[in-house]
C-alpha cells in the first residue's frame, strides 16, 4: 500500500515540483524586475541632483581686458595703496566715469578693498570664455589644458557658480556677473503675499466643509467636488485667469495706478501683487484639502465635551478644535507654499518681468522669481547660463527643502507628543 | 389643581439669538464659496476670449478641430500641431512612468521590507516636490545630449519631444507610485493570506490577486497622471521645441499646447489681439481635455471600488 502510495506521490510530484520550479523561476525574476524599477527610479533622482551639481562647479577659462600682473606686483592688487589705485583708475577710464565715481562717493574716501574691486571690474574686467562641468575640470584635464593654450593670454580658474556674490547680485547680461538678489526678492514677496491671502482663506474654508456644512445640501456638495476639480486643473490656467483678471481687468488697481505712487504712463498691471494673487489661487485647494484633513484628525470626543460645557459652535472650533489641530493645518500649508515657490508657468503668463535689476521694494513693483530666472537662463543659448542656472537650481532647492525639512519636523513632533 | 408644564413653560429653551455665530458662519462659507467664484472665473474667462478668438474672420471653429497647420502670421489656425505634440509628449511619459510607477508600487507595498520603505518613500516625496523647471533644465542639459549620443546629432534635434516626454515621465513617476501604492497596501491582509494558504507564490499574489483587487485605484492614479502630463509646460516649453510641427517623429520638436501659451503669453502680448485671444482658446481645450480625464477618474473610483469589509 504504502509503495504505491509513495509511487504516485513522485508521479504527481515530479510534474508539480518542475511547476513549483518554475512558478518559483518566475518569481525572482519579477522581484529583480520591481526591484530594478525602484533602483532606476532612485537613479534618476541622484543623476539628476548630480548633473545639477556637475554644473555648479567646474574650471573656467578667463580672459583679462587688463592682466592684473600689469597693474600690480603679482597680480594681488590690494597689495596697491589708495594713490597707486586711484592713480590706475584715472589713467585707464575716462573722465566722465570718473566723474561719475566721485559723484557717487569720492574717490579718495573709499577703502582699498573697495578701490582694488572697481579695478577689478572696470580695468581688469574678466571674462569667461570658456566653462567646464566638473565631471570635465575631474578627469579631462587634457582637454582644459588644450583649450588654453589655444586662448593665449588667458588663465585658468576653479570656480563655484555659487558664491556670496551670486547670491546677493542682480541679474546681469554677463553670466559670470549674474546673480539672483531680485528673485529671491521676488520669491519672498510672493511667500508673503500666498500666507497673507491663501492661509486665512483656506483655513476658514477648510473650517466651514469640516464643521459647518452638511453634504447633504446640495451646494456643500458642489463646493466639495470643485475643490477637488481645481486641485486638478493644470497650473498654466491658473495663469491664464490671472492674465485676465489680475493683470487686465484690475489694472488700475494691479498696477497700483489709483492708489497712486506709481508712474501711470509705464504702470500695467504686471506686477507682483498679481502674480501673487494668483499663485494664491493656484494654491487655496491644497491649503484648503490638507487643512481639513487636519481638521478631521481632531477626535470628535473633544467637541462634544466642549459642548457639554455649554460652548457655542464657534467657542469650540476656537479653543478647541483649532489649537488642536494648528500643527497639522502648518504643516500642510508650508508644504502647498513649497510647491507655490517652485511654480513657473503661471507667473510666466501673468508676465514676469525678463530682466530687471532693481529690487521689487512695493506690490505694485515689476517682478521675477528664481524659478522664471532659472527658466531665462536654461533657455539662454549661451552654455555659460546653464552653469548660472544650476546655481540658482541649487539656492531654490536649497530654500524647498528647508522648508519641507520644518514641515517634516513638525509633522513628527505631533505624532510623537499627540494630545488625544 | 397647578399645572407644572405651565409653570415650566415659562422657562424659554429656544436657542438664543447669537449675531456673531450666525455672522461667523456665513463668513466661513463665503471663504468656502470662493472656490466656486475661481471656477466661474475661469470657465468665463476661457469661453468669453475663445468667443471673441472665434467671431474673428480669420478662424473658424471648423478649421480650428480638422488643420494640421498652426502658422498663426499667415492665419492659419488648426489645433492638430499642438495637440498631436501633446499626445506625444504625454504617451511618452505615461510609457516611462507606469511600468515604472507600478512595479515600483509593487515592490514597496508587497515586498519591501519596513527599513527599506521608510527611506525609500520620503525620497520619492523629494522626487515629487521637485519643480518643475528643474526637470525641464534636467531634460535640455541631461536627457537631450543623453539621447543625442546615443542615437546620433543628425537623428535627434536640439529640441525634441522624446526627451521632454521621457523626463516629464520621471516627473510623473512618484505621482503613479504613491497613488498605486496607497490603492495596493487598502487591500486587505486577508486576501494575500488566502492566495498563501492556497499556495500562491509571493509574485503570484501580487501580480493575480492584490493589483486586479487595487484595479480601480491604479486605473485612477493612471489617469490622474495623465491628466498631470497633458497640463506639464515647463519641461516641454524648455526641450520639446519652440515651433508648432505636425509630426509623429520624437527625435523631432514640435510645441505642444502648454509650450505655445507660455512662448506666446511670455512675449509682450497685446490685449484683443488674435495671439491674445489664441492662448485662451487653447487654455479652453487644456481645460476640458483635464477635467474630462479628472472626472473620468472619479467615475472609475465611484463605479469599480471593490469594498472590503
Amino acid at each position: 500500500m504504502s509503495a504505491s502510495y509513495t509511487g504516485q506521490k513522485s508521479y504527481y510530484g515530479d510534474g508539480m515540483a518542475q511547476n513549483i520550479a518554475r512558478r518559483r523561476r518566475h518569481g525572482r525574476v519579477w522581484h529583480i524586475l520591481f526591484y530594478a524599477a525602484t533602483t532606476i527610479s532612485i537613479l534618476a533622482l541622484i543623476v539628476l541632483l548630480l548633473n545639477i551639481f556637475n554644473a555648479v562647479f567646474g574650471f573656467v577659462l578667463i580672459e583679462d581686458e587688463v592682466p592684473p600682473t600689469e597693474l600690480a606686483p603679482g597680480g594681488d592688487l590690494e597689495s596697491l595703496s589708495q594713490g597707486e589705485l586711484i592713480s590706475l583708475l584715472e589713467e585707464y577710464l575716462s573722465v566722465g566715469l570718473i566723474r561719475r565715481f566721485n559723484f557717487e562717493e569720492p574717490l579718495a574716501e573709499r577703502s582699498v578693498t573697495d578701490l582694488a574691486a572697481l579695478v577689478q571690474v572696470r580695468i581688469v574686467n574678466p571674462t569667461v570664455i570658456e566653462a567646464w562641468s566638473l565631471q570635465e575640470s575631474l578627469f579631462q584635464s587634457d582637454m582644459i589644458r588644450a583649450e588654453h593654450a589655444a586662448h593665449p593670454g588667458t588663465r585658468v580658474q576653479f570656480r563655484s557658480w555659487l558664491s556670496a556674490r551670486f547670491l546677493v547680485s542682480p541679474q546681469n547680461p554677463r553670466p559670470q556677473l549674474a546673480g539672483i538678489r531680485t528673485a529671491f526678492f521676488g520669491s519672498l514677496w510672493m511667500i508673503i503675499i500666498v500666507i497673507v491671502v491663501a492661509f486665512p482663506i483656506g483655513v476658514a474654508a477648510a473650517i466651514y466643509l469640516e464643521e459647518y456644512a452638511r453634504s447633504e445640501i446640495w451646494y456643500n456638495r458642489i463646493i466639495e467636488v470643485n475643490i477637488y476639480n481645481l486641485a486638478g486643473i493644470p497650473s498654466i490656467i491658473f495663469g491664464l485667469l490671472g492674465l485676465a483678471v489680475f493683470v487686465r481687468a484690475l489694472e488700475p488697481f494691479t498696477s497700483g495706478t489709483v492708489f497712486g505712487g506709481v508712474d501711470p504712463t509705464t504702470a500695467n498691471g504686471r506686477t507682483i501683487i498679481s502674480a501673487g494673487l494668483t499663485l494664491s489661487l493656484l494654491i487655496l485647494p491644497i491649503i484648503i484639502i490638507n487643512s481639513r484633513e487636519a481638521i478631521k484628525a481632531v477626535p470628535s470626543s473633544l467637541r462634544e465635551s466642549s459642548y457639554g460645557l455649554g460652548a457655542t459652535k464657534w467657542q469650540t472650533i476656537w479653543h478647541h478644535v483649532l489649537p488642536a489641530s494648528f500643527d497639522r493645518i502648518l504643516t500642510g500649508t508650508i508644504l502647498a507654499i513649497s510647491r507655490a515657490i517652485g511654480e513657473t508657468a503661471p507667473l510666466v503668463v501673468v508676465g514676469a518681468s525678463t530682466f530687471i535689476t532693481v529690487d521689487p521694494k512695493t506690490l505694485f513693483s515689476k517682478f521675477t522669481t528664481l524659478p522664471i530666472q532659472i527658466y531665462q537662463w536654461s533657455a539662454r543659448p549661451q552654455s555659460q547660463f546653464r552653469n548660472v542656472a544650476a546655481a540658482a537650481i541649487v539656492v531654490l532647492l536649497v530654500l524647498m527643502l528647508s522648508m519641507n525639512a520644518v514641515a517634516i519636523i513638525m509633522r513628527n513632533r505631533i505624532s510623537k507628543q499627540r494630545r488625544i | 389643581m397647578s399645572d407644572p408644564t405651565a409653570q415650566s413653560g415659562k422657562i424659554d429653551f429656544s436657542p438664543k439669538p447669537r449675531p456673531h455665530e450666525v455672522a461667523i458662519r456665513i463668513f466661513l462659507f463665503v471663504t468656502a464659496a470662493i472656490s466656486i467664484v475661481i471656477t466661474l472665473g475661469i470657465v468665463l474667462e476661457l469661453v468669453k476670449e475663445s468667443w471673441l478668438f472665434f467671431g474673428d474672420p480669420e478662424v473658424s471653429l471648423w478649421e480650428f478641430l480638422t488643420s494640421n497647420e498652426w502658422q498663426p502670421v499667415i492665419g492659419k489656425f488648426g489645433i492638430w500641431p499642438l495637440l498631436s505634440a501633446t499626445l506625444m509628449t504625454s504617451t511618452i511619459a505615461m510609457l516611462v512612468a507606469f511600468p515604472l510607477g507600478l512595479m515600483v508600487a509593487i515592490y514597496l507595498s508587497e515586498y519591501a521590507p519596513d527599513r527599506v520603505r521608510a527611506i525609500l518613500k520620503p525620497v520619492l516625496e523629494i522626487l515629487a516636490g521637485i519643480p518643475t523647471v528643474v526637470y525641464g533644465y534636467f531634460a535640455v542639459t541631461f536627457m537631450t545630449p543623453l539621447l543625442q549620443s546615443i542615437f546620433g546629432n543628425d537623428i535627434v534635434d536640439v529640441y525634441n519631444t522624446a526627451s521632454a516626454g521621457i523626463v516629464m515621465g520621471i516627473l510623473i513617476l512618484p505621482l503613479v507610485s504613491s497613488m498605486t501604492e496607497d490603492a495596493l497596501s487598502s487591500v486587505p491582509r486577508s486576501l494575500r493570506a488566502g492566495a498563501f494558504a492556497l499556495g500562491a507564490t509571493k509574485m503570484e499574489t501580487s501580480i493575480q490577486i492584490v493589483v486586479p483587487a487595487a484595479f480601480s485605484g491604479i486605473a485612477a492614479a493612471f489617469i490622474v497622471a495623465l491628466s498631470r502630463a497633458v497640463g506639464e509646460t515647463m519641461i516641454v516649453a524648455l526641450a520639446a521645441g519652440a515651433g508648432p510641427n505636425f509630426t509623429i517623429n520624437p527625435f523631432e520638436g514640435a510645441e505642444t499646447l502648454t509650450g505655445y501659451i507660455v512662448r506666446i503669453s511670455g512675449g509682450d502680448i497685446s490685449y484683443n489681439s488674435v495671439d491674445y485671444n489664441s492662448i485662451f482658446a487653447l487654455g479652453l481645450v487644456l481645460f476640458i481635455i483635464t477635467l474630462t480625464l479628472n472626472f473620468i477618474s472619479r467615475r472609475i473610483v465611484e463605479k469599480y471600488r471593490e469594498v472590503y469589509e
